[in-house]
């Protein structure tokens, strides 16, 4: 282990002062993620800016035994990115360049460091996207969702970020290159890639990012459908999945959810009703005109009580507004949010919320919810003041009952967001110690010293 | 039904350091290197789990036949939607996860580790794991089950499996079109760009041929503009299953590429599919050339049938992937008993 002097002098070696940061004045940006309740100033902030200087910098990490914690734009909501109090926060920010885009191949090639929607934005004028779009698009780095495996609304339809990505470049944590997956499908060996897409930046550094790029839909429109009860919705979602059809996104709101954002966004929510569903459909016109009668059919009969489709594009994204802004609009309400990120079975999706209504009482605290209610993925925000001890407290238990309660329904403990330090006790109660003991296996065959972010997402087992 | 018998057998030969082969139907005896090993016959655990149409997911134990699986989703309206070759009538559902192979509709759904949800397998140890589960949104611990799909049984016995399944396509309509190779290959990139409801692609010996899949009025707008003739009957499933007389030919050489890769100059018959992204080689003599050829374009090659390969079967990996491979066998199955060369020799 190294000492902040010795590190920072290592570091300014090869790095020049603008990329090594450590003073406290430097460095408090960097103490935590979007997880704001967590935070720990790193001893160091290195932002190499090349990728020999990367190489290097986890060469120097390794030899000085120096814990590492890879970070994009710092938008993770599971802690994933809170720094080692011992150790080097290694900012990826600077890599920020759309290396190679071949229309033709339906590929782009882009540091770690871009930012989901700027993949899109670059594609956009050859008539591709980026299909992978978490809320945080705008913000979050390419990096980051390979680290997370990263949702967003239109994975349903589309993917998840490991679906749309096919190849990585990158360091271990002794400094040597590793190249995973091929523009070429069915690389062989072992699935690498499905490894590496989602282990929380504890296998690697990843430096380089081949994904898929998609033709643009000719045209999207989406449903904005009415339920006057909370599990009438959730059974109007499996009917259109019953119908045969894959939306392009099928999200959900519960009432206090859709009235904190209505006062954010104006998005014109339906303010009466219990639940509403947002149900899209993309593709060529004769497809979206199809799929939206098809859909329109099936919601109605499962019992909505007010429809309205998106008439044009700036309509449609109006409608998607709101619940896109569902965190920042919990934000306006309440002093601080917990946001969860649990996954169920769509068939429990009625009792979980009646549970989660129940804890609402049994904790006193307000628990608004949105949903990826096409893959059961939901988000319960709940509500607290944390300068309050006893909220803070009280959200904790809350947490970890809804979480230990989609494990026992037959679900997972995070759908998109990671583990990160936010779940990780509830690694206990999803997987058994064997399994556990598998995950530190692994982690060992890449990093035997336990270098790169320890501490996250896999408990040891003295836990 | 237990896995006891299973755990048993795995402890007593990981004891003694005796290879077992894992073995389904045999459907893909002839894939990648020779078996070895006291067999262990998987199909003695089977039976579908459960199957929720409206869930989008499947679970069955290893031994389930893989057409009972497809034709309990088909009686649902639904499918498999990287449509598996079983090569054969005995095919298991564990053991067309553990092949990893994917068919003509791969190109445009996706392959088979796409959609596995979760797995549970019997480690090299005879420990009993479960990993993933029974949803697609699940990024809790590393992605073990998905490891697991193309392993070939070298990290474990994949004991039962969890596959997201998807509706079957209101409409299909197949189209033959007479071009070479080359403006094949222009014809399919062209088409990627757009919004295409084309679930397949294959040309051979001057002709491509394309299906359509997709709602009633997409396929028939799709029809409309690329034109050529109707293709009757469906020739899908000759494709998948190498039933087509391309497929006879013995060495056959599976090079997948990137699709805009140029056609290959090496000898012999080919058959292209997945938009030219997989690409067949009949009867090609020397297989250095051929996997230099599919190196230089960024791809690779896999001597996938043939009466002699013990040059190994599947592309050379480089030392330090390889290291990452072996660390990888050594977690799974220290003893290194469970198809132990099947996969690559230090595998």
């Amino acid at each position: 282990m190294g000492s902040r002097l010795s590190v920072v002098s290592a570091l300014r070696a090869f790095l020049p002062a603008r990329a090594v940061l450590h003073e406290e004045e430097d460095t408090r940006p960097y103490e935590c993620d979007g997880l704001t309740a967590y935070r720990q100033l790193p001893m160091v902030v290195a932002l190499p800016e090349t990728e020999e200087q990367v190489r290097r910098v986890l060469e120097l990490c390794f030899s000085m035994k120096i814990p590492v914690v890879p970070r994009g734009a710092g938008t993770g909501l599971s802690g994933g990115a809170l720094p080692p109090g011992d150790g080097v926060l290694l900012s990826m920010a600077k890599f920020m360049r759309v290396l190679r885009l071949d229309p033709r191949a339906g590929i782009a090639v882009v540091q770690p460091g871009v930012r989901n929607a700027a993949i899109s934005e670059a594609a956009a004028p050859f008539g591709l996207f980026y299909a992978p779009d978490p809320s945080s698009q705008i913000a979050c780095t390419i990096g980051g969702n390979v680290s997370e495996n990263s949702g967003g609304v239109h994975c349903l339809k589309y993917g998840l970020t490991l679906h749309n990505v096919l190849r990585l470049r990158g360091y271990t944590i002794e400094g040597e290159p590793i190249e995973i997956g091929s523009e070429a499908p069915d690389a062989p060996g072992y699935d690498l890639l499905a490894l590496a897409v989602g282990s929380e930046g504890m296998l690697m550094v990843v430096t380089e990012v081949t994904v898929k790029l998609l033709p643009l839909p000719q045209c999207a429109r989406v449903i904005m459908a009415s339920f006057d009860d909370v599990e009438k919705a959730g059974q109007a979602v499996a009917a259109v999945i019953a119908a045969g059809i894959i939306p392009a996104g099928l999200e959900m709101m519960d009432r206090p959810a859709t009235h904190a954002v209505e006062q954010f966004v104006a998005a014109g929510y339906d303010l009466q009703a219990a639940a509403i569903l947002l149900c899209e459909s993309d593709g060529t016109a004769e497809e979206v005109d199809d799929e939206i009668a098809r859909m329109k059919a099936v919601l109605s009969q499962a019992g909505a009580t007010r429809m309205t489709v998106s008439r044009d594009e700036p309509e449609r994204l109006r409608f998607w507004s709101g619940r896109k802004a569902a965190f920042p609009a919990v934000g306006r309400i309440s002093p601080d949010y917990y946001c969860m990120d649990g996954t169920i079975p769509r068939k429990r999706l009625g009792e979980v919320l009646r549970f989660i209504a129940a804890m609402e009482k049994k904790y006193a605290l307000r628990c608004p919810n949105v949903f990826h209610a096409g893959d059961g993925n939901l988000h319960p925000l709940i509500l607290f003041d944390a300068n309050d001890a006893g909220e803070l407290h009280r959200t904790e238990l809350f947490a970890a009952e809804v979480l230990e309660k989609c494990v026992e329904v037959g679900g997972t403990i995070t759908g998109e967001h990671g583990v990160g330090v936010e779940k990780i006790n509830q690694m206990c109660v999803q997987f058994r110690p064997d399994e556990l003991e598998l995950f530190q296996s692994i982690k060992r065959v890449f990093d035997a010293r336990g270098l790169l972010n320890p501490g996250k997402a896999v408990p040891t087992l003295a836990r | 039904m237990t896995l006891e018998p299973f755990q048993e057998r795995i402890r007593d030969a990981a004891a003694r350091g005796v290879a077992l082969r894992l073995r389904g139907g045999g459907t893909k005896d002839f894939y990648g290197n020779e078996p070895r090993g006291e067999m262990l016959d998987t199909r003695t655990y089977a039976g579908i789990v459960s199957y929720e149409p409206t869930e989008l997911v499947i679970t069955a134990r290893c031994g389930t036949p893989l057409s009972e699986a497809e034709r309990l989703l088909g009686e649902n309206g639904q499918c498999l939607p990287f449509e598996p070759p079983h090569f054969g009538a005995g095919a298991t559902f564990g053991g067309c996860v553990a092949a990893g192979l994917s068919g003509p509709r791969r190109a445009s759904a996706g392959a088979l580790r796409d959609f596995v949800l979760g797995a549970r397998i019997v480690d090299g140890r005879g420990r009993a794991l479960a990993f993933g589960g029974q949803v697609m949104k699940n990024v809790a611990g590393y992605d073990v089950s998905r490891l697991l799909a193309g392993s070939l049984g070298t990290l474990g016995l994949i004991a039962e499996a969890s596959l997201k399944v998807l509706p079957r396509p209101a409409a299909e309509r197949s189209l033959r079109l007479e071009m070479p190779q080359e403006r094949a290959l222009e014809t399919m990139q062209r088409w990627a760009a757009q919004p295409l409801p084309i679930s397949a692609t294959t040309w051979h010996d001057g002709e491509l041929l394309v299906r359509l899949s997709g709602s009633t009025p997409a396929v028939a707008a799709a029809a409309a503009k690329i034109g050529g003739e109707p293709l009757e009957p469906s020739p899908w499933a000759a494709i998948r299953e190498h039933a087509h007389p391309f497929f006879a030919a013995s060495p056959l050489w599976r090079v997948a590429v990137p699709p805009v890769a140029p056609p290959l100059a090496l000898p012999g018959a080919q058959l292209l599919e997945w938009g030219g992204a997989l690409r067949w080689l009949a009867g090609a003599g020397d297989g250095a050339a051929v996997r230099e050829a599919a190196q230089r374009v960024g791809g690779h090659a896999t001597l996938f049938r043939a009466r002699e390969k013990s040059g190994g079967a599947f592309a050379p990996l480089g030392p330090a992937a390889m290291r990452l491979h072996r660390g990888l066998k050594a977690v799974f199955d220290p003893a290194g008993i469970l198809n132990p060369g099947r996969l690559y020799a230090e595998l």
